[in-house]
């Protein structure tokens, strides 16, 4: 009989470890590879928010109210200077409303790693540099807003970014608390089964057939009004999560009864694993994949929640700043009409929520690499 | 047959208990008991509450009494009819709701309704002309549909309609039929300003259930009875319509259970950004004054009537596929 001699690139395949696998599958999967990158982009931002934000988020200026994005110049004639043009407001003597004009003459220039207010880099290193800024000490008429202000003249640039690191953060806690609730119930009903199983599957199919908002809301509504804005933080994230569980404990189940019969756990039984040792040596590495794929596809949800919350006005609660908070502003069609950068976090919201979709999807195909 | 249903209805009478439950908690949450709330309230309108009137709303609601005692008492008043008084309007809670719920459940119908009319056709032609424009664009729309949470839809269209047409799109009334009372023009009035709220609401599940029935459809296509179906020389439309569509059909009305929650749950957000007449704009105030009692029966009717919806889709199913029948046997 002749040996079978593989090409070099199936061998590679033979012994690749799983991961390996995973990766390769996952790579194929281009939409979901660049997802992965504008993922761990926001994350970038969550990290360094005051670094990008040039504007303290609550610095209001009454005299900057609702004012639009002023447009950056990169180029003055042939060279490189990257300016804004001076905005000039004043009072409308009829409709007394706010109006702002462009002065052209006036140039005010966009100085790079700029001083602005202090804070903490990454929690650790004071600094009082950020990564765009004006010249200090100019006074309110003189300083850029990339994205508009809202209605207390506050720079919805600088707003956005602190309210992504609420939001994406609200999200990853929301979610390991689902997790942790997921995999231990999950577990317990894929393991074990029986009146186990039907008593967890029964809580499952009734939690899921409830919606879920008006509960969050009247959770969430009775959270007391005094409580600081960390301890609703953590608050909206177990409300959030209480009910956001059941899909991974659906996924998890779903592997164990898949994993529960396999050779390599029958073994492990028979040579006598404690419950514990098999689960957690023997069968999680088996589906940690799947669970990390299950995570990324609950993600969104999470976010969404929390910025349908707090857009309602019951989750985080001004002076805390998340994504839900900043478009709370934009409620109000007429406002909206009049100002519509008031609806820019919703860009965000969407671009990542679309990302963890496309992620997940990803994920979940290359999590089976066999 | 009569077994499976029989199991169905006892989940939603578990389901119905367990809402209740979650609703009594919602109304019990806040500090203070309802008859010391409702003094402040009578009080802060200039009415006086005399001792013997707060002793009988206590014994009334068990008040002091031991927490489960509490429930009992307050499912027994429910089950007369007996909702509880909204502090806010002091008015009957069951006055106050009224026409809204009803309100609620035809948006949440015509959303539903919405989602299959739209999602079945396009999921069939999006997996019978796979990879061609069409499916890509299906495809690319059922994304964003999922992706936008639907209340920031509702925000850009209304923003659309403004400023584009000068149009306010919202509410589900003209202003002359605000307050009228029904007449078939009220109703036609209506049908004419529902489609745009049940669009927003069902896009997310529309999305779902053409991605559903397309990868389904995909599965049957590729099965030898069509091969045969095809080589007896049926019509190419009888060939897809006839078999695979029915069999593909089942997942497809199986999720309805996931769907009516989630429309449900979508139409309190929407209605507030819209400016619907349903339950969601009045839990909203109910929830942020206090007024427990109006906010618990909105939960509590909002789930109740979800668990129905659900239960007459379960035996739907079984009426469409034999197979669970047997299933479950």
């Amino acid at each position: 009989m002749a040996t079978l001699v593989l090409p070099v690139e199936e061998q590679r395949v033979f012994v690749a470890s799983q991961w390996q696998l995973m990766w390769w599958r996952f790579r194929k999967h281009r939409l979901a590879v660049a997802s992965a990158v504008v993922v761990v982009g926001f994350y970038g931002l969550v990290l360094g928010a005051d670094f990008l934000a040039y504007a303290d988020p609550d610095a209001s200026e009454a005299q900057r109210s609702l004012m639009p994005p002023q447009s950056i110049h990169w180029f003055d004639g042939r060279r490189f200077s990257p300016h804004v043009y001076a905005v000039k407001g004043a009072r409308d003597p009829q409709t007394f409303k706010r109006v702002y004009r462009v002065d052209p003459a006036e140039k005010i220039p966009i100085r790079f790693f700029a001083e602005g207010f202090e804070y903490r880099f990454l929690g650790l290193i004071p600094t009082t540099r950020h990564l765009i800024g004006v010249e200090p000490g100019l006074d309110a008429a003189r300083t850029i807003f990339v994205l508009g202000t809202d209605v207390q003249g506050r720079d919805l640039f600088s707003r956005l970014m602190y309210g992504t690191r609420i939001s994406l953060t609200i999200g990853l806690f929301g979610v390991t608390a689902s997790l942790v609730l997921g995999v231990v119930l999950g577990g317990l009903s894929g393991f074990y089964g029986g009146v186990t199983d039907t008593l967890i599957q029964r809580v499952i199919e009734i939690l899921r057939s409830i919606p879920t908002i008006p509960l969050w809301m009247g959770l969430a509504a009775a959270l007391p009004r005094e409580w600081s804005v960390l301890q609703v933080y953590f608050a909206i994230t177990i409300i959030i999560s209480l009910l956001g569980w059941t899909e991974l404990a659906r996924v998890v189940r779903g592997r164990f009864l898949a994993l529960r019969e396999e050779d390599f756990v029958v073994s492990a039984r028979l040579v006598g694993c404690s419950e514990m040792r098999t689960i957690f040596v023997h069968m999680v590495p088996a589906f940690m994949s799947h669970i990390i794929a299950a995570t990324t596809l609950a993600l969104p949800a999470m976010i969404i929640s929390e910025t349908a919350l707090s857009f309602l006005g019951l989750g985080l609660r001004p002076p805390a700043i998340s994504w839900g908070v900043l478009l709370q502003q934009a409620q109000n069609v007429q406002t909206v009409a009049i100002s519509p950068w008031l609806m820019i976090p919703a860009v965000p919201v969407i671009v990542v929520v679309m990302a963890f979709n496309f992620l997940g999807d990803g994920l979940r195909d290359a999590a089976d690499p066999y | 047959m009569l077994g499976y249903i029989g199991r169905r209805a006892l989940l939603a009478i578990f389901t119905v208990w367990a809402i209740s439950v979650l609703a009594f908690v919602i109304i019990q949450l806040p500090p203070g008991d309802y008859v010391t709330s409702y003094i402040a309230q009578m009080a802060s309108m200039g009415s006086v509450v005399t001792d013997e009137e707060a002793e009988n709303l206590r014994i009334q609601y068990g008040l002091g009494q031991p927490i489960y005692v509490q429930y009992y008492k307050w499912v027994k008043l429910i089950a007369q009819g007996n909702f509880g008084m909204s502090m806010e309007w002091r008015r009957p809670v069951t006055e106050v709701i009224g026409e809204r719920l009803w309100l609620t459940v035809v948006v949440s119908v015509s959303a539903l309704f919405l989602t299959w009319v739209l999602a079945l056709p396009i999921g069939i032609y999006s997996a019978v002309r796979q990879y061609s424009v069409g499916d890509y664009l299906a495809t690319f729309i059922g994304f964003v549909g999922l992706a936008v949470p639907n209340f920031l839809l509702a925000l850009v269209l209304l923003y659309l309609g403004f400023t584009l047409f000068n149009a306010h799109i919202g509410g589900l009334f003209s202003p002359d039929f605000q307050d009228a009372p029904w007449s078939p023009a009220r109703a036609w009035d209506l049908a004419t300003h529902l489609p745009i709220p049940a669009l927003i609401l069902g896009l997310a599940g529309t999305a779902q259930q053409i991605r559903i029935m397309r990868a389904n459809l995909l599965d049957e296509l590729r099965k030898p009875y069509v091969v045969t179906a095809r080589s007896k020389g049926l019509s190419e439309a009888r060939v897809i319509l006839k078999y695979p569509v029915r069999v593909a059909l089942n997942p497809f009305a199986s999720t309805i259970g996931y769907t009516l929650p989630y429309i449900v749950s979508g139409s309190i957000i929407v209605s507030l950004v819209l400016g619907l007449p349903t339950v969601g704009p009045l839990l909203l105030k109910a929830l942020i004054a206090q007024d427990m009692f109006l906010a618990g029966t909105i939960v509590l009717l909002l789930g109740v009537m979800t668990v129905i919806g659900t239960l007459i889709s379960d035996v739907l199913l079984v009426w469409i596929d034999p197979r669970i029948r047997l299933e479950d046997t």
